[in-house]
């Protein structure tokens, strides 16, 4: 029973990892379906709680998912089988993509190519920097203003300023903000408590 | 490149952490591989960095998983590849296989929002890092052309969610047309 299962939870980890093209967000429909509608593995309300956590964790979302229902339906087994099946197919086409990129980004049609593409790609980039700021700013959590919520551009410009400024390893500034994040926690408690 | 013990170490750490903290999507992730290893180590190129993105970007599967397969296989070969993938998603194995036992109680700490807001704050900071230093780089080649398809695929997807592959299909070709009829000269892969 348990291996049928694991099979089950491989299978479709693998569909997910097969046709979900764009990453991220672009990948949630596919995911949803699969775990909600075809297999029942968590109810809409439990989809809804897995994404808010894996906004909150670090690590592509289709890992994320893989590893939680795994670990959800069938114990640390289930998180092991799922995630592999969700990254197999990964593996499989970029190390092909990665040799022919290798072999054949001499040729003069492969750098024509990818040289028009590179400025394209920092749009794109762009605009997921675009998309975080809405997400990130304009909902407004902590200490909102019409909407904005300025904690969050204050930290932001500060974190930015500190990274253009000094070049400082950018993990260290996100662990930074976070702990800013905790301490205008306790502020927050200080003023409710009085 | 020939890689001695070391460096498959080094390669493990450094994904090991950059996936650790890769807040928000694959982009994040190439920000942070761009800090790492081409501005830092010099392991990369900023072009290569970029021509991996697209890559990753149109190819199936996660983008951060995608990333750190070319990244790896360029530094190391297949094992650099696995080596790679392996520090990438150990984090978010081991974080949400800890939080699907827990997740009720973790979700309702207000501690851990506050935390996550300040880093999301972070993240937003260090792309935005990433992007005005990629576009520098397209600025000073001063092509005006360069600068459009730039601007239009940022509009095209910020504001009018067009589907991202397209968008890839679109600047290959563009590439090809533009620069087929022999105006490279200075480029040597």
């Amino acid at each position: 029973m348990k291996n049928i299962m694991l099979l089950d939870l491989f299978l479709s980890f693998l569909q997910i990892g097969c046709f979900s093209v764009g990453g991220g967000l672009a990948a949630l429909p596919l995911i949803e379906e699969q775990i909600v509608s075809v297999h029942h593995w968590l109810t809409a309300d439990e989809f809804a709680k897995l994404i808010t956590i894996s906004e909150m964790t670090p690590g592509p979302i289709a890992v994320n998912s893989a590893s939680f229902v795994g670990a959800r339906i069938a114990g640390v087994s289930g998180a092991l089988v799922a995630t592999l099946g969700c990254i197999l197919p990964s593996c499989l086409i970029v190390s092909v993509l990665a040799w022919l990129y290798l072999k054949y980004r001499g040729l003069r049609l492969v750098t024509s190519a990818l040289k028009g593409l590179r400025p394209v790609v920092v749009g794109l980039i762009g605009s997921a920097a675009y998309s975080m700021i809405q997400s990130g700013w304009f909902t407004p959590a902590v200490l909102s203003v019409g909407g904005v919520d300025i904690a969050a551009v204050g930290l932001s410009l500060v974190s930015f300023f500190v990274l253009r400024k000094w070049k400082c390893s950018p993990i260290i500034v996100i662990f930074g903000s976070g702990c800013v994040g905790l301490i205008l926690y306790l502020l927050s408690l200080c003023c409710s408590g009085v | 490149m020939k890689c001695s013990f070391k460096t498959y170490g080094l390669l493990f750490l450094y994904t090991l952490k950059i996936s650790a903290f890769t807040f928000g999507g694959g982009y994040v992730i190439v920000s942070l591989m761009k800090k790492q290893f081409v501005d830092k180590l010099g392991w990369l190129n900023d072009d290569e960095m970029l021509d991996f993105t697209a890559i990753a970007q149109s190819s199936p599967g996660a983008v951060a998983v995608n990333a750190s397969i070319l990244v790896g296989n360029k530094i190391g070969g297949i094992l650099g590849a696995v080596t790679a993938i392996i520090g990438t998603v150990l984090p978010p194995f081991v974080l949400l296989t800890a939080i699907s036992y827990i997740y009720d109680i973790f979700i309702s700490i207000k501690a851990i929002q506050y935390l996550f807001f300040g880093m999301q704050a972070g993240v937003i900071a260090v792309i935005c890092d990433a992007v005005c230093g990629l576009f520098a780089s397209v600025w000073k080649e001063s092509r005006w052309l360069a600068l459009a398809a730039c601007a239009v695929a940022f509009v095209l997807v910020a504001f009018l969610s067009v589907n991202v592959i397209l968008i890839v299909i679109a600047g290959i070709i563009y590439g090809i047309l533009l620069y087929r009829r022999g105006d490279e000269k200075h480029h040597a892969a």
